[in-house]
């Protein structure tokens, strides 16, 4: 019932998300415009857009075990648009963070992301976000064929990155920062098999030779860890 | 006087902001009403709005103070507008967003007020805000205030040196230092009161008595003209000109002078990050903030980035305080 719904408006459905998430963004440069958001704004602005990506990133990351929990597939196709969305979010957050904060000195920014483990934790999450949007258009997605998952799958690379990102450059007020390490935490564990699956997979496929085959003396010098005598 | 302000660089106090209203009306029904949350406090249920509700004008309004001493000044730097001096705080009594200590103190009265000079004196006292301006000349001071954060402002003080509050209270052989307290009072200073209060209250800092007497550390009691605002540490706080912000501790109720160094907020909080000196310094960076340059804060928009000088561009007056001191060890 919801699902045929869902089904049949989906296009009502993606307008209407679209500006849920326009509308913050918007009124944040109308307040901006009209000085509300008191005599140094910076600081501001980079939270919101910081904690809009991370907030949008978590509601992307949970559409999907949502949707199988009650068969809701049509919710699928949100992904790509949130996900464009988080993306668009990060971009404005490092845009402020270059030109309103460093005053657009990329010296400054080369120095810093090198120095700041939050900054550079902020820059690799950005970098994937950034392959990941690139990557979205179908045609595309079509020419990566098996890999195009596997590329996508460093989104929970982004998931840890963001949030210990944000943790780090907190001066006071960890609660908050805490907060999102452990939704980060919860959204991972709930993929907790498929995550589990290729260290599972690599573990079988180190300990299966060596315990099926003992090292002789001679397969050891094959693989010529062993000093000649 | 030559470098009397020009009116010009004075921009009229504006009207009060009603930010909290407006982001509360925007708050779309969705999951995104969190990023719109206006302090850290609020994001979640959980965290609860302890604020109580603020009347549209403060009850408390900055009157105008004259200045009974004149003293040159050599600063020529564009001031910082009012109207940012007064929107842009920390201080974390009335919340941790810059713009909520203008929001949050509207109810805060910092009439009548006293403050307590005690410890290594022999004349301790209890002063009245009437007994302080009876007793000290009023100057202008205009310095620049350089936080920790990387930003800055140059601000136009009201106030008189601290040494000659001390002067008062004859302090003993063994006084070493001086500590300062701020008021203690959740139900006047919200910020206070939240249950996962970031820093512990009050809030105290402390200067050595060499730093407490020199001639540029100021106790004021206004800017721009007029008794400070409360978000801007009313009735009476410290200004170390030298020194990141935060050691200029505000709405200051008590000084002791002590023989041992005293604990300071931020020191006690992250050792590693704050020092007891906390002198402005270039070249020691904050592991969260590049202190080589800051943003100054000015009539535009973007706060341009400027060189940080050290200690502040006060190095001739100060730089002997500290001689034989690493000041890479002692930040």
């Amino acid at each position: 019932m919801v699902r045929a719904i869902l089904q049949r408006h989906m296009s009502v459905i993606k307008a209407l998300v679209h500006l849920a998430i326009a509308a913050p963004l918007a009124h944040l440069a109308w307040q901006t415009w009209q000085g509300q958001l008191g005599g140094d704004p910076v600081q501001y602005l980079t939270h919101f857009t910081g904690k809009g990506a991370l907030n949008l990133l978590f509601i992307t990351l949970l559409v999907s075990p949502f949707a199988k929990r009650f068969k809701l597939a049509p919710l699928f196709q949100l992904r790509r648009l949130l996900g464009l969305w988080v993306m668009a979010y990060a971009s404005v957050h490092l845009a402020i963070f270059i030109y309103l904060d460093l005053g657009n000195d990329w010296a400054l920014l080369f120095n810093e992301t090198l120095s700041r483990p939050y900054i550079l934790f902020g820059m690799l999450a950005f970098a994937v976000l950034l392959a990941l949007s690139i990557t979205s258009h179908n045609g595309i997605r079509k020419r990566l064929g098996r890999q195009w998952q596997k590329l996508h799958n460093w989104v929970y690379l982004a998931a840890v990155l963001a949030p210990v990102h944000y943790y780090w450059s907190v001066k006071a007020g960890l609660a908050e920062a805490i907060i999102y390490l452990v939704v980060a935490g919860w959204l991972l564990f709930l993929r907790r098999q498929k995550l589990w699956a290729p260290v599972k997979k690599c573990w079988h496929a180190c300990q299966a030779p060596k315990a099926s085959k003992p090292v002789t003396r001679q397969s050891a010098l094959n693989h010529g860890n062993i000093h000649k005598t | 006087m030559k470098n009397k302000i020009p009116s010009s660089a004075i921009t009229p106090e504006k009207i009060y902001r009603q930010r909290r209203e407006i982001m509360k009306k925007a708050g779309v029904g969705v999951g995104l009403s969190a990023v719109a949350a206006p302090s850290a406090g609020a994001l979640f249920g959980l965290f609860g709005d302890d604020e109580p509700a603020q009347p549209d004008v403060a009850v408390y309004q900055p009157k105008p103070l004259t200045i009974s001493k004149k003293v040159p000044n050599n600063l020529t730097e564009k001031l910082t507008p009012e109207s940012k001096v007064t929107s842009h705080n920390n201080f974390y009594e009335f919340g941790t967003n810059k713009t909520d200590p203008i929001e949050n103190s509207k109810l805060f009265n910092p009439e009548p007020w006293t403050i307590e000079i005690d410890g290594e004196v022999k004349q301790k006292v209890t002063l009245d805000m009437d007994a302080i301006f009876k007793q000290h000349a009023i100057e202008e001071r205009i310095y620049r205030l350089r936080c920790v954060e990387a930003w800055s402002m140059v601000i136009p003080w009201l106030g008189f040196p601290l040494a000659a509050l001390l002067k008062q209270v004859k302090p003993t052989s063994k006084a070493k230092y001086v500590a300062f307290q701020t008021l203690y009072d959740p139900e006047r200073m919200p910020g206070q009161n939240s249950r996962f209060s970031s820093i512990p209250f009050p809030y105290v800092e402390g200067l050595t008595m060499a730093e407490a007497m020199h001639p540029l550390t100021l106790m004021s009691v206004g800017l721009y003209g007029k008794t400070l605002p409360a978000q801007n540490g009313a009735p009476l706080r410290l200004v170390v000109p030298w020194k990141y912000g935060f050691k200029s501790i505000k709405s200051i109720v008590k000084i002791t002078l002590t023989e041992q160094q005293p604990p300071t907020t931020w020191q006690a909080l992250a050792p590693n990050e704050y020092g007891f000196y906390a002198n402005v310094n270039p070249e020691v960076d904050h592991p969260r903030w590049s202190q080589g340059s800051e943003r100054r804060i000015n009539d535009g928009f973007r706060a341009e980035r400027i060189p940080t000088l050290m200690f502040n561009g006060y190095q001739d007056e100060v730089a002997s305080l500290y001689k034989g001191l690493d000041l890479r060890k002692f930040y």
